[in-house]
């Protein structure tokens, strides 16, 4: 896991990816951060996390297509399949990555609130709430991206097929209005990851959303291993 | 060594394997010949353990692929047809990065140079991958299968689309290898096999239709004669008469001579001369024979004849793998690229 971890952080930092992920990111947050509390006057930076979302929304496909789509058009996989490691080190070595990358990119948060720090007083809790909610939905959305990455060998397909389903998973809660059933009302509801951000941003760590969140990262890394168990089956 | 037993698999429909069955000795140069699609590939994908079969067992020393796949492939260095390599690392890196891969307990800086030193790469340990010639890419890729001294070193097609200097280059690397590992070599070039491997494999249509030395196989193949005749008369006059004489592997027809004169192969086995037959057959048919001629195959003849699509040999009941049956090859020297 240790080695396939390294060569996927040596990987972002060999080509384009990791850059213009972390370069968007950081300028972002810090248009958010001029447009949220810098120019209201305000030394809440919570509105930098609820705008950081969308964007993370946007890129964490853009972290996940090459993963192992990329493994698979290249034949590299060859080499990972026939090593002596058990395919859940290869998935979570990928994923940690990809995770690990994530967490630099949204950890420029903390820089603003240590920054803020020095002339106000920041909402500390408020703050962790709101990172620790950023990254569980980061980490959930990752491991769907990293699912979709293994099923095709197309970088691009990987790409769009995750933003429809990471799209698809932020709006079911709209979707969820659409049924008058109660019953698919309820489930849809309590499937939304908007719904169980939103104790985040409050400061409240929830446990229910935290699992929530931990059962989605748990479910889409297994089915990668699946998935590519069933690839060597076929 | 390795044991393959009754292998089979299938895609969707399409059954690619179809009972595979061979064994490597230790410390045995095996060559894997067949033509494109035959399913070398595939049995070595599934002897490594990237695939699996559909039925039938992999062992490697006595560790079966599908039980105990780690134990497995700790023996195994593997090459597939195109190197797994990542284009952006360097080549020091690598196979540092194979090296961790592989979990493997020796000394990596001393090893990895070692490694290099013997494959020959040590010139561009620091280059980029993706700026290396072909042929030290290959070099890389086989650097990579023996990280680790592995006991088996798979390679699939090593040479292919390298140069005539490269490839010498690369089968005297395999032969080096060969003194202390037990390897498979696939190839569709005989000359290559002939000129590494003690053992050959033949693998036609997901079977195997030959096993033993090259030089056996050829001396067994070479006991096929074709006959070339010149007959006047009506072609299917000509083929009802000489299809019935026994001992006849298989006839064509090859072009029309002249009017009603056409000519026409016919294969026999050398122990049992069909001429005499052939010319009494003709004569009672009223189709004179106008020229007859018997030639032993070249050794790109018996290898098209081992991997023909329709095998005629197993509607004969002849097996080319019982030595005595066997007789000498007529063109010995001819190395075929197929």
């Amino acid at each position: 896991m240790t080695a396939i971890f390294k060569r996927e952080m040596e990987s972002y930092f060999n080509s384009i990816t990791g850059y213009i992920f972390l370069s968007v990111i950081y300028l972002f947050g810090g248009i958010f951060l001029w447009v949220t509390s810098l120019y209201m006057g305000n030394g809440d930076i919570s509105g930098v996390f609820a705008s950081l979302l969308i964007i993370v929304l946007l890129l964490i496909p853009i972290l996940t297509m090459r993963l192992i789509s990329e493994e698979l058009k290249q034949k590299t996989d060859q080499a990972l399949f026939t090593a002596p490691i058990h395919m859940s080190s290869i998935v979570f070595g990928k994923y940690l990555s990809a995770l690990v990358m994530y967490i630099i990119g949204i950890s420029i948060t903390w820089v603003y609130a240590l920054v803020f720090s020095i002339y106000t007083k920041p909402d500390w809790a408020s703050i962790t709430g709101n990172f620790v909610g950023l990254l569980l939905v980061g980490a959930a959305l990752i491991s769907i991206g990293l699912f979709v990455s293994s099923t095709t060998e197309s970088q691009i397909v990987a790409a769009v097929a995750s933003y429809v389903l990471c799209i698809l998973i932020m709006l079911i809660d709209g979707i969820a209005e659409f049924f008058s059933n109660s019953f698919l009302y309820d489930v849809l509801k309590s499937l939304s990851f908007s719904q169980h951000y939103k104790n985040f941003t409050l400061g409240i760590i929830n446990a229910t959303d935290t699992i929530f969140f931990l059962s989605v990262c748990a479910i889409f890394i297994i089915l990668t291993i699946r998935s590519l168990d069933k690839k060597k089956w076929n | 060594m390795i044991k393959v037993k009754n292998l089979y698999k299938s895609y969707s429909d399409k059954e690619v394997l179809k009972g595979i069955n061979f064994t490597v000795n230790n410390g045995e140069v095996l060559g894997f010949l067949g033509p494109n699609g035959a399913g070398k590939s595939t049995t070595m994908n599934i002897i490594t353990g990237y695939i699996s079969s559909t039925s039938g067992t992999v062992t490697i020393d006595g560790i079966d692929i599908i039980k105990e796949p780690i134990k497995a492939k700790k023996m195994i260095g593997y090459l597939p047809e195109k190197p797994p390599l990542y284009m952006d690392m360097t080549v020091k890196s690598y196979l540092g990065f194979m090296f961790d891969l592989k979990k493997i307990k020796i000394d990596k800086k001393s090893h990895i140079e070692n490694v290099c030193e013997i494959v020959g790469i040590s010139d561009v340990y620091n280059r980029t991958i993706k700026k290396l010639s072909k042929g030290y890419k290959q070099r890389v890729g086989i650097a990579q299968a023996l990280l680790g001294e592995p006991k088996v070193i798979i390679l699939d097609e090593p040479t292919v689309g390298l140069d005539p200097k490269q490839v010498i280059s690369i089968r005297n690397l395999i032969k080096n290898l060969s003194y202390n590992h037990t390897i498979i070599l696939s190839s569709h070039i005989l000359s290559e096999i002939q000129a590494v491997c003690d053992r050959v494999v033949v693998i036609n249509d997901g079977k195997v239709v030959a096993d033993g030395s090259a030089e056996d196989i050829s001396k067994e193949a070479s006991g096929v004669i074709t006959l070339k005749l010149q007959v006047d008369g009506d072609k299917n006059t000509v083929f009802n008469a000489i299809n019935d004489i026994e001992g006849i592997i298989d006839i064509d027809s090859e072009r029309e001579v002249d009017t009603q004169v056409c000519e026409y192969i016919v294969k026999y086995y050398k122990d049992n001369d069909i001429r005499r037959d052939v010319f009494k057959k003709l004569a009672e048919v009223n189709c004179p024979i106008i020229e007859m001629y018997s030639s032993s195959p070249s050794l790109e003849d018996v290898f098209l004849m081992l991997t023909e699509k329709d095998d005629v040999r197993s509607n004969k009941d002849v097996n080319y793998n019982e030595p005595e049956k066997a007789s000498k090859m007529g063109d010995e020297n001819n190395d075929s690229n197929i």
